[in-house]
């Protein structure tokens, strides 16, 4: 449902939710729709375009990955890759060993589908991470051993911005002789920051395209050359047997048209930092902000709390002033963080938490707005006890 | 062949002279809940209203579905409408209650002629289709004791009416043959289980919610409006007011003892119902409280509240425990809106340790600090009003 009340200057600073799809992303889900809207799969003409139009999309956002087009994989979403990339792996090397290593701080989609292949008979090994929410690498070493099957680390935490050591996955399962895949979930790290799976030693890597000013409904896997998994869907020969059913087109062709409007990656980076130290700066001279995300977090993902004021008024508060953030995940009535209570935060931190997540149209107006509201909030929102 | 549906009166029949009112009454609320269904013809015949639609493209399961949750109905059956010829009968029998009794594997077969000029005695049209049913349908026996299927035909000044088992209704009393309450509504899981059982009592509901920006959501809100909606699926249209709030809360907080603080909000919400009930021609509060629930539902602390009422309070859930209102929530599918994890106004500023045995004096003494006429006078006039309607959302005016 759309609201009628929405106010004409907003400040959207909840990107890790959604992003805003960009005109190019737009544009190419109109085409998909209005022109090309064949089954990519049929043999005529009609077909053979969307068919190509598929194609390019791949194209476009291995470009974006350094890798080769035949190794990504079209899903529904963040949500799907996740799922199909764990539960894919544990199923095909189940024979081999039992044993998964993750983190406490995964997302819910990786989190809990663990925990269901837990109730299948899999060990699951959850790494602890530090005040800064990062594992530890020793940690990561010793918990890999030559019966661990998969691991799974997310590059950057939905909730702080954290960045993970991911790239230490593929020593460690080298060092124990172990057989394991390793995943990455990158949903919220593609698009703002440099991401090359080869590199990173990964197997399996999920993102999803309205992070990146796409449209819902689609997501991809990368699944390096080579590799095989389960599928876990069945009947038609589309993404090569691993994902069965018509591809959706309008959402992958949006997808494809954003992965290529992406900007250089490396200066947006650079902007990103500079507005986050903006705000930092204003934050401070508020005061009562604390900030839970570490200093060398992805400066797109901000987690603070706010001294004495709990998050659902705060949130309610600015989002009639047309300032929309989230508080990170639901934390309404007692439910609290799971990522930031393994971050070891007082309760009084875990009681306030908002995340500001930017995206390359983030703007040093909407900060000023933001901070302007959230002082407002301050003065307000009486003290939670 | 027309499909129409007969609907038995609940205790409607008890009532004496005032029997006609509560069946106009009836029959009103059915037009109401049928209303975008297209167009009706209501007949009340005995203690049975036939409803028939005027047009054959009507839409009968919903039809049905709505007059389930109708109150004042004791039970009601689907059923076609044929003429009143014993070949015609035999064949419709068979024809329209086809899949049930290939559902079943015993039946019966029950006669009413209220027609007395039609040719054969009801036994004797009971053995013509009981006979007709066991030559077509091989796998069926007979069974007059307690068979799966009852095939019952009714012989009718106009028309011979075949239906097969009936349902249960609502129950309770034609809404409205009882007056209006006022029905204060949180968001949790009692206050709307509440209004629906007063409302099978045949109450109108008006119902007041109290919101609290931004300790409260416009989530909050909306979750009040889709919980009310699933009531008026019994009570019928319901009109809702939301009273501002926040101001009140505040004071109290500022002002007066922690532990006392959700008595003395209690206590403003019940002047300012009050206010709301006197103005919609309401003569009760409804309220879903339950004895010993939580420390402002003890006894002392009900009698605190109740101190600043003068009409009633209706509290139907008084003495049920949680797992009794939990079934009807969920009955009434209420019970899922009712968990999605809003805060609500009853939430904001809970003190950690309320008083379970507060006195009236010692609530009174407490609150005197407050200005309370103006603090209730300011929130009356700001009241908003929304029409609230089982059937008819406007989400999509809502979508541009």
């Amino acid at each position: 449902m759309c609201r009628k009340d929405v106010r004409q200057t907003e400040a959207y600073f909840d990107n890790s939710a959604t992003t805003k799809p960009c005109a190019e992303a737009a544009a190419a889900a109109e085409k998909a729709i209005k022109e090309v809207w064949g089954n990519p799969s049929s043999l005529h003409r009609s077909g053979m375009a969307a068919d190509d139009l598929l194609t390019l999309s791949r194209e476009r956002i291995s470009a974006r990955l350094n890798c080769s087009p035949d190794e990504i994989y079209f899903t529904s979403g963040g949500t799907e890759s996740n799922n199909t990339a764990l539960r894919g792996a544990a199923l095909r090397l189940k024979k081999q060993g039992n044993k998964i290593v993750s983190t406490a701080v995964e997302h819910p989609s990786v989190y809990e589908t663990l925990s269901d292949l837990e109730k299948e008979g899999f060990e699951v090994i959850r790494l602890k991470v530090d005040g800064e929410g990062k594992i530890s690498e020793d940690d990561l070493f010793s918990a890999v051993d030559e019966k661990t099957v998969l691991v799974s680390i997310m590059a950057v935490n939905n909730e702080t911005g954290s960045v993970q050591p991911v790239q230490a996955a593929k020593r460690a399962v080298a060092r124990a002789h172990s057989p394991a895949l390793i995943h990455c979930d990158a949903v919220q790290a593609f698009g703002k920051m440099p991401l090359k799976p080869s590199s990173l030693g990964v197997d399996l890597m999920s993102i999803s395209a309205h992070k990146i000013h796409g449209i819902k409904g689609a997501g991809a896997l990368y699944i390096r050359k080579g590799v095989k998994i389960a599928p876990l869907v069945f009947g038609g020969e589309q993404e090569n047997k691993l994902r069965p059913g018509t591809q959706a087109m309008p959402a992958i062709a949006a997808f494809g048209a954003a992965a290529k409007a992406l900007p250089d990656i490396e200066k947006e980076l650079a902007s990103a930092k500079e507005l986050r130290d903006y705000m930092l700066s204003l934050f401070e001279k508020i005061g009562g902000i604390e900030i839970n995300s570490p200093a060398d977090a992805l400066p797109f993902i901000t987690n603070i709390s706010v001294t004495g004021r709990r998050s659902e008024p705060m949130l309610s508060f600015l989002s009639e002033k047309g300032v929309y953030v989230s508080s990170g995940s639901a934390c309404s009535k007692g439910k609290r963080s799971r990522v930031l209570s393994e971050m070891g935060l007082s309760s009084e931190r875990l009681e306030s938490p908002l995340r500001i997540s930017f995206s390359r149209f983030t703007t040093k107006e909407e900060i000023d707005c933001l901070a302007d509201a959230l002082k407002q909030g301050i003065e307000y929102i009486r003290p939670s006890k | 062949m027309n499909e129409i549906i007969l609907v038995k009166n609940g205790e409607l029949a008890l009532k004496g002279l005032n029997r006609r009112n509560f069946e106009d009454m009836l029959i009103k609320n059915m037009r109401l809940r049928l209303e975008g269904l297209g167009t009706f013809d209501f007949s009340s015949q005995q203690s049975t209203v036939v409803v028939t639609p005027h047009d054959d493209v009507t839409d009968m399961d919903e039809a049905f579905s709505r007059i389930c949750k109708v109150f004042g109905i004791a039970g009601l059956s689907r059923a076609a409408s044929v003429e009143k010829d014993m070949g015609v009968i035999l064949r419709s029998t068979a024809e329209y209650l086809n899949d049930r009794i290939l559902s079943a594997r015993t039946f019966k077969v029950n006669a009413k002629r209220s027609d007395k000029t039609f040719p054969l005695a009801s036994p004797e049209i009971c053995a013509q289709v009981g006979g007709y049913i066991l030559s077509r349908y091989q796998h069926l026996s007979v069974d007059v004791h307690n068979p799966d299927l009852i095939i019952t035909v009714e012989i009718r000044d106009h028309a011979a009416y075949i239906h097969g088992n009936q349902v249960k209704g609502a129950g309770g009393m034609p809404v409205g043959s009882s007056g209006r309450a006022a029905l204060l509504i949180s968001g949790g899981i009692d206050s709307p289980v509440a209004g629906y059982m007063m409302a099978k009592r045949g109450l109108a509901l008006t119902a007041v919610h109290f919101a609290s920006p931004p300790y409260t959501s416009a989530r909050a809100e909306q979750k009040v409006h889709k919980l009310l909606q699933k009531v008026a699926a019994y009570s019928g249209r319901i009109v809702l007011f939301t009273v501002p709030f926040t101001e009140i809360q505040e004071q109290i907080k500022d002002n007066c003892p922690e532990d006392l603080f959700t008595l003395i909000m209690r206590r403003m919400m019940m002047r300012i119902s009050q206010i709301i009930a006197a103005d919609q021609n309401c003569g009760a509060l409804i309220t879903g409280e339950s004895v010993g629930q939580v420390a402002s539902q003890t006894m002392p602390a009900i009698a605190c509240t109740q101190a600043v009422c003068n009409i009633p309070v209706f509290r139907p859930l008084i003495g049920m425990d949680k797992d009794e209102v939990v079934a009807i929530s969920r009955k009434i599918d209420t019970f899922d809106i009712s968990i999605l994890p809003y805060e609500d106004c009853c939430t904001v500023f809970t003190p950690k340790h309320p008083r379970t045995k507060p006195t009236v004096e010692m609530v009174e003494k407490a609150e005197k600090v407050l200005d309370i006429d103006a603090l209730v006078d300011k929130a009356v006039k700001g009241v908003k009003m929304k029409i609230i309607h089982a059937y008819k959302t406007d989400s999509e005016d809502d979508y541009e």
